[in-house]
C-alpha cells in the first residue's frame, strides 16, 4: 500500500505517496522529477543512481524509499549549478569528461564523498574510490584528470 | 534570388508533444520554421538556415553520440561561414526536420555528412555575398566577411550583416544533389569551399563541448527523461529459455499493482502501468507459461568447434593474388594458427529506453538509437502507417556504439503503445541491456604463411569464419529486424556478412577469404548478431595483427622493421614509424620476459586500417606473475584519418576508444548455456575497472589538411586486442590466440 513519505533533499523536504518498499530513485526520478540520478542496474553494480545521503555515497536504487528516515540526500543538482560549479563539476568541465555521460553522476558524486575526506588523494587512492562504477564510453582516463584537477582546486 | 515564404508543411500528427526537448540551444528556430521551404535533399534550406541575428543553423540527418561530432559540423560550417562557431547550432536525428543522411554509421558523421553541409555552408556564403553585393553596389569579389558581416573591401563601413541579408527567412536556392540517401549523401553548389591554407578553425585548438556542462549539471535532457504527457510505463518479460513463447497469462498475479495492463500478442508480452515501479514490479510478479521448446544453444565450450563445423552461408573469396599454393608447396617453412573471439554485448550503461505515442493514422517516437530515419521506416512497416505521418527523434540515450538494444526498446514501446492507445515509455532492466541485445559475433579465424628459405614471407592465406555481423541487421528499418517484430511473426531475414582484412601487406601471393555461418536460433534470440563498434574489426584484425606478430618472430625479425618491410602504404608506413619512435621501441625478436618485482613488463605493436584511417598502436603491459592479471598501463598511438577538425575531440574520442576495446580484449566475454545467455548484469558481464584503468595514452594526430576528415570513430578499434596480445607474449612468452584475455588464461599460457 503506497504510504506517504517525507523526504529531505537538497535541503529541501518533500512528501511522496509511494509504495515504501520502492527504491529511492524512483521517488527521485518520478515522483520529484529529477534527472539525476539515473537507472543503470537497478542492482547496485554500476552507480548511475548514487546520491549522498548525509554525505556518504549511496546506491539509490537498492535503498528503500522507508528506509531514508530524515538523512540529508543530495543530488548532482545538488552540489553546484552553472553559476556556482562544486570544484568536481568544474573540473570535469575542464576536462571535458563524459562522452554520452549518462554515468557521470556517479563518479562526481563519488568523487565529491571521496574530496570531502581525503581533500589529497594518491592516484591509488582514486582508483580505489572509483573503482566499482561503471563507464562504457571508456572516459576513466579523462576522469582520472579531473578527480586530480579537483583536488588540486 | 527569391525567397521562399511558404509555410513549411507541418503534419497534423501527435502535435502535442514536446519538440522543445529537441532544440534546445536553437533560440530563434521558430522564426526560421516559418518559412523553410519543404524539406528536400536537393534544398539548401535543408542543410543551413540563418537566423535574424545572424547565427547560423546546421540541420543534419546525423546524430552525435557523444563525442563531439556536432563540434565538427559546427566548425565545418562556422569556418565555410565566416561565422564565429558560437553562433553556429546544430539540429540533428529529427525525421521531421533533417534530410536522412543514414544516422550515426560507420563513422561517417563528420566525413559524409561534414562534406554535404561544407558544400552547403559555402554555397550559403556565396549566396549572401551575392545578396550583399546587389546591396551595397559592388561586385561580390570585392567582398570581405568577418564574423557573419560583410564589408566592402577597403570601404569597412560599407557593411550587411547575414541577420539583416536574410535572417529569419530560409534560402531558396537548389543544390545538385548525387541522389543518393543514407550516408552517401553529397550536395554540391556553384560554390566552392575553402582551400585548406584559407583554414582559420579547422584543425586548431580551441574546440569545446557544448552538451558537457549541462550534463554535469544535471540540467541535460537524456532519452531517459523524455516525458508526454498521459504516458505509461512499460516493460517488456523475456522467456526463461531463449525461443519460448508465451503459452499462458495469469492476469490475477498482478492483480494488486494499480493500473496493470498486460499486452500479449502471439510471441510478445509485456505491460504497462501508469507508475514506473509499479511496471517494474508487475513484470517482475506477472506469472506466464511457456511454450516447452529444445535448449537451443550449443555448450558454451563447443562454440568455436561449432563455428568450425557450422554450414557456410555464404564464402566471400575477397583477395586471390599471385600463387598461394605453389607458394606453400614450395615454401621453406610454413607457419599457421587460429585465433577466437567470443559473442560480446553492448552492454549499454543501462538499458534502452523509447517513447513511442502510436495513434491510428500517426506516430511520434523518441529513441535512443542511432538511425532515426530507419526507425521511422520500421515503424511505418509494422503499424501500416506513411512515414510521413511519423515523426522520430534521437537523443542522447545510454551510449550507442552500433546496434545496441535502442531498436528493441523503441518498437517494444510502440507494440504497447498501440495495443493501450496511450504514450508508452519503454527502459528495460539491467537484462534487457545486457542478456538481451544484439550481440557483436563470435568468430573464428585461420592464417598461414609460406616462408622462402631466405625467410621471406611469400605468401599469406587468412580464412574467417563468424556469425553474420548482420544476422540481425545493423538497424530497425525493417520489423523483422526488431524483437517485438520477430516475436509478433516477422520472420528472420539475415543479410550474410562477414568482412576481410584492411591492410597492406606487400606480400607476393595473398588469399583472403570469409565465411558467414548461420543463426544458433532463428527467431528473438538473445544471441542475434549485429553491429558493435567497427563491426568485424576488432576480431578480424586481432587474429591478422597477432599474426604477423608470429610471423616476425619467424622470420627472426623485430616486429616494427617486419612491418615497414611488407607494408605498401606509405600512411601505412608513417602511423608504424611514429608510433616506435614516440614509444621508443627497442628492436627485439621474440619474447623478452622482462620482470619489475612482481610483474612481467611488455611491449607489442598492432597495426590496422579502417576504409582511409590508418593507425599504429604500441601497448605496454604488466603481467602479474602470481596471479596472471594484465595491466594495460601505457598505450601509444599514431593515427592519421586525413583532415583533423578538432584535435582535442578527436584526442578524447580515440582514448575512450582504446579503454573500451581494451575491456573487450582483457574481460569481455558473454557467457550462455544451452538455454540461454547467461551474462546478465556486471558481475556476469564485467568491463574494465578504474582500477584496471590505463595509467597513459600517448596520441599523435597525423594531420592532412589537403584530404577529407575520414573519421576517427572506429579505426581505433582493431588493433588494440593485438597490441596487447603481442605484448602480453613479448612480457610472459605465451601467445593468447583467444579473447579475453583473463588471467587464468594468461597464466596458463607461460606455465
Amino acid at each position: 500500500m503506497a504510504t506517504r513519505i517525507e523526504l529531505n533533499v537538497n535541503g529541501k523536504a518533500h512528501t511522496v505517496e509511494v509504495e515504501p518498499d520502492m527504491p529511492l530513485l524512483y521517488a527521485l526520478r518520478d515522483d520529484l522529477g529529477m534527472k539525476e540520478p539515473r537507472f543503470g542496474c537497478g542492482l547496485a553494480q554500476c552507480g548511475a543512481c548514487t546520491v549522498l545521503m548525509n554525505g556518504n555515497p549511496v546506491r539509490s536504487c537498492v535503498t528503500r524509499v522507508d528506509s531514508v528516515g530524515a538523512a540529508k540526500i543530495t543530488t548532482l543538482a545538488g552540489i553546484g549549478t552553472a553559476e556556482k560549479p562544486h570544484k568536481v563539476q568544474a573540473a570535469f568541465i575542464e576536462e571535458q569528461v563524459p562522452q554520452c555521460g549518462y554515468c557521470l553522476n556517479g563518479w562526481v558524486m563519488t568523487s565529491v564523498a571521496l574530496l570531502d575526506k581525503n581533500p589529497r588523494p594518491t592516484d591509488t587512492q582514486i582508483r580505489d574510490a572509483l573503482s566499482g562504477l561503471k563507464c562504457r564510453c571508456g572516459t576513466h582516463l579523462s576522469i582520472m584528470r579531473a578527480v586530480k584537477r579537483a583536488a588540486q582546486a | 534570388m527569391n525567397l521562399n515564404m511558404n509555410r513549411r508543411e507541418f503534419l497534423a500528427s501527435s502535435g502535442a508533444l514536446v519538440v522543445s526537448t529537441l532544440l534546445p540551444d536553437v533560440p530563434a528556430i521558430a522564426a526560421t520554421q516559418a518559412s523553410r521551404h519543404a524539406l528536400k535533399p536537393d534544398q539548401l534550406s535543408s542543410y543551413i538556415s540563418i537566423n535574424q541575428d545572424g547565427s547560423a543553423v546546421g540541420w543534419v540527418g546525423k546524430v552525435d553520440m557523444g563525442q563531439g561530432t556536432d563540434i565538427g559540423w559546427i566548425r565545418i560550417i562556422a569556418e565555410e561561414l565566416d561565422l564565429h562557431p558560437d553562433r553556429v547550432s546544430m539540429v540533428q536525428g529529427h525525421t521531421e526536420e533533417t534530410v536522412d543522411q543514414g544516422g550515426a554509421s560507420g563513422s561517417t558523421g563528420v566525413w559524409r555528412a561534414g562534406a554535404a553541409l561544407r558544400n552547403a555552408a559555402a554555397e550559403a556564403r556565396r549566396t549572401l555575398l551575392d545578396m550583399a553585393a546587389a546591396k551595397l553596389g559592388v561586385a561580390a569579389d570585392q567582398l570581405a566577411v568577418t564574423d557573419g558581416v560583410v564589408s566592402v573591401k577597403g570601404t569597412p563601413g560599407k557593411k550587411v550583416s547575414y541577420g539583416e541579408l536574410i535572417g529569419g527567412k530560409h534560402f531558396d536556392v537548389q543544390m545538385e544533389w548525387n541522389k543518393h540517401y543514407g550516408n552517401t549523401l553529397l550536395v554540391t553548389g556553384k560554390a566552392k569551399p575553402k582551400s585548406p591554407s584559407e583554414y582559420k578553425l579547422i584543425g586548431k585548438p580551441g574546440a569545446r563541448r557544448r552538451d558537457i556542462a549541462p550534463k554535469l549539471f544535471g540540467t541535460a535532457e537524456n532519452m531517459v527523461d523524455v516525458k508526454v504527457p498521459g504516458m505509461l510505463h512499460g516493460r517488456v518479460i523475456r522467456p526463461p529459455i531463449a525461443g519460448a513463447v508465451p503459452v499462458a497469462v495469469d492476469e490475477a498475479s498482478v492483480k494488486d499493482i494499480p493500473g496493470v495492463k498486460v499486452v500479449w500478442q502471439k510471441g510478445f508480452i509485456g505491460l504497462v502501468a501508469p507508475r514506473e515501479w509499479d511496471a517494474v514490479r508487475a513484470a517482475q510478479k506477472l506469472k506466464i507459461t511457456w511454450s516447452e521448446v529444445k535448449p537451443p544453444f550449443p555448450k558454451q565450450k563447443d562454440i568455436y568447434a561449432h563455428i568450425r563445423q557450422a554450414k557456410v552461408m555464404k564464402r566471400d573469396d575477397e583477395q586471390n593474388t599471385g600463387n598461394v599454393e605453389a607458394a606453400f608447396a614450395g615454401a621453406a617453412k610454413i607457419v599457421e594458427a587460429t585465433y577466437e573471439w567470443p559473442f560480446q554485448s553492448h552492454a549499454p550503461i543501462a538499458p534502452a529506453c523509447g517513447v513511442a505515442d502510436i495513434r491510428a493514422d500517426s506516430a511520434a517516437l523518441w529513441t535512443g538509437g542511432q538511425k532515426p530515419h530507419h526507425c521511422r521506416e520500421g515503424i511505418a512497416l509494422m503499424f501500416n502507417l506513411h512515414e510521413e505521418k511519423i515523426k522520430v527523434m534521437s537523443m542522447v540515450g545510454p551510449g550507442s556504439y552500433g546496434r545496441n538494444d535502442s531498436g528493441d526498446t523503441t518498437m517494444d514501446a510502440a507494440v504497447l503503445s498501440k495495443a493501450v492507445g496511450k504514450p508508452v515509455r519503454v527502459q528495460g532492466m539491467r537484462h534487457d541491456g545486457t542478456q538481451w541485445d544484439p550481440k557483436a559475433p563470435a568468430s573464428v579465424h585461420t592464417s598461414r604463411a609460406a616462408i622462402d628459405k631466405d625467410g621471406k614471407v611469400t605468401a599469406w592465406h587468412f580464412e574467417t569464419k563468424g556469425f553474420s555481423r548482420r544476422e540481425f541487421f545493423r538497424d530497425e528499418g525493417t520489423p523483422e529486424h526488431t524483437l517485438a517484430g520477430q516475436l509478433m511473426g516477422w520472420p528472420l531475414k539475415p543479410t550474410w556478412l562477414w568482412g576481410p582484412p584492411s591492410e597492406s601487406y606487400a606480400f607476393a601471393s595473398r588469399k583472403l577469404a570469409s565465411e558467414s555461418i548461420g543463426p544458433l536460433l532463428d527467431r528473438a534470440s538473445p544471441l542475434r548478431t549485429s553491429h558493435f563498434r567497427d563491426p568485424g574489426g576488432p576480431q578480424i584484425h586481432f587474429a591478422v595483427e597477432s599474426f604477423m606478430d608470429e610471423l616476425a618472430v619467424a622470420t627472426n625479425t623485430d616486429a616494427v622493421e617486419f612491418r615497414l618491410k611488407y607494408l605498401a602504404h606509405k600512411g601505412d608506413l608513417a602511423v608504424v614509424k611514429t608510433v616506435a619512435e614516440k614509444a621508443n621501441w627497442k628492436p627485439h625478436v621474440g619474447a623478452r620476459k622482462q620482470t619489475r618485482g612482481e610483474v612481467f613488463v611488455g611491449q607489442g605493436l598492432a597495426y590496422s586500417v579502417r576504409g582511409q584511417t590508418r593507425v599504429a598502436v604500441i601497448a605496454e603491459v604488466e603481467v602479474n606473475r602470481n596471479t596472471g592479471r594484465v595491466w594495460a598501463r601505457r598505450f601509444y598511438v599514431a593515427h592519421d584519418c586525413g583532415q583533423v577538425i578538432a584535435p582535442e575531440l578527436l584526442r578524447q574520442t580515440l582514448e575512450a576508444q582504446i579503454v573500451q576495446t581494451a575491456s573487450r580484449a582483457l574481460y569481455e566475454e558473454v557467457k550462455f548455456d544451452n538455454k540461454n545467455v547467461t551474462s546478465v548484469d556486471w558481475n556476469s558481464y564485467p568491463i574494465l575497472d578504474m582500477k584496471d584503468a590505463p595509467e597513459s595514452i600517448d596520441i599523435t594526430l597525423i594531420d592532412h589538411p589537403e584530404m577529407a576528415p575520414f573519421g576517427g570513430g572506429e579505426a581505433t578499434c582493431r588493433p588494440i586486442a593485438a597490441a596487447l596480445a603481442n605484448a602480453i607474449f613479448d612480457a610472459t612468452g605465451a601467445r593468447l590466440r583467444q579473447v579475453p584475455f583473463v588471467p587464468e588464461k594468461v597464466k596458463a599460457g607461460w606455465a
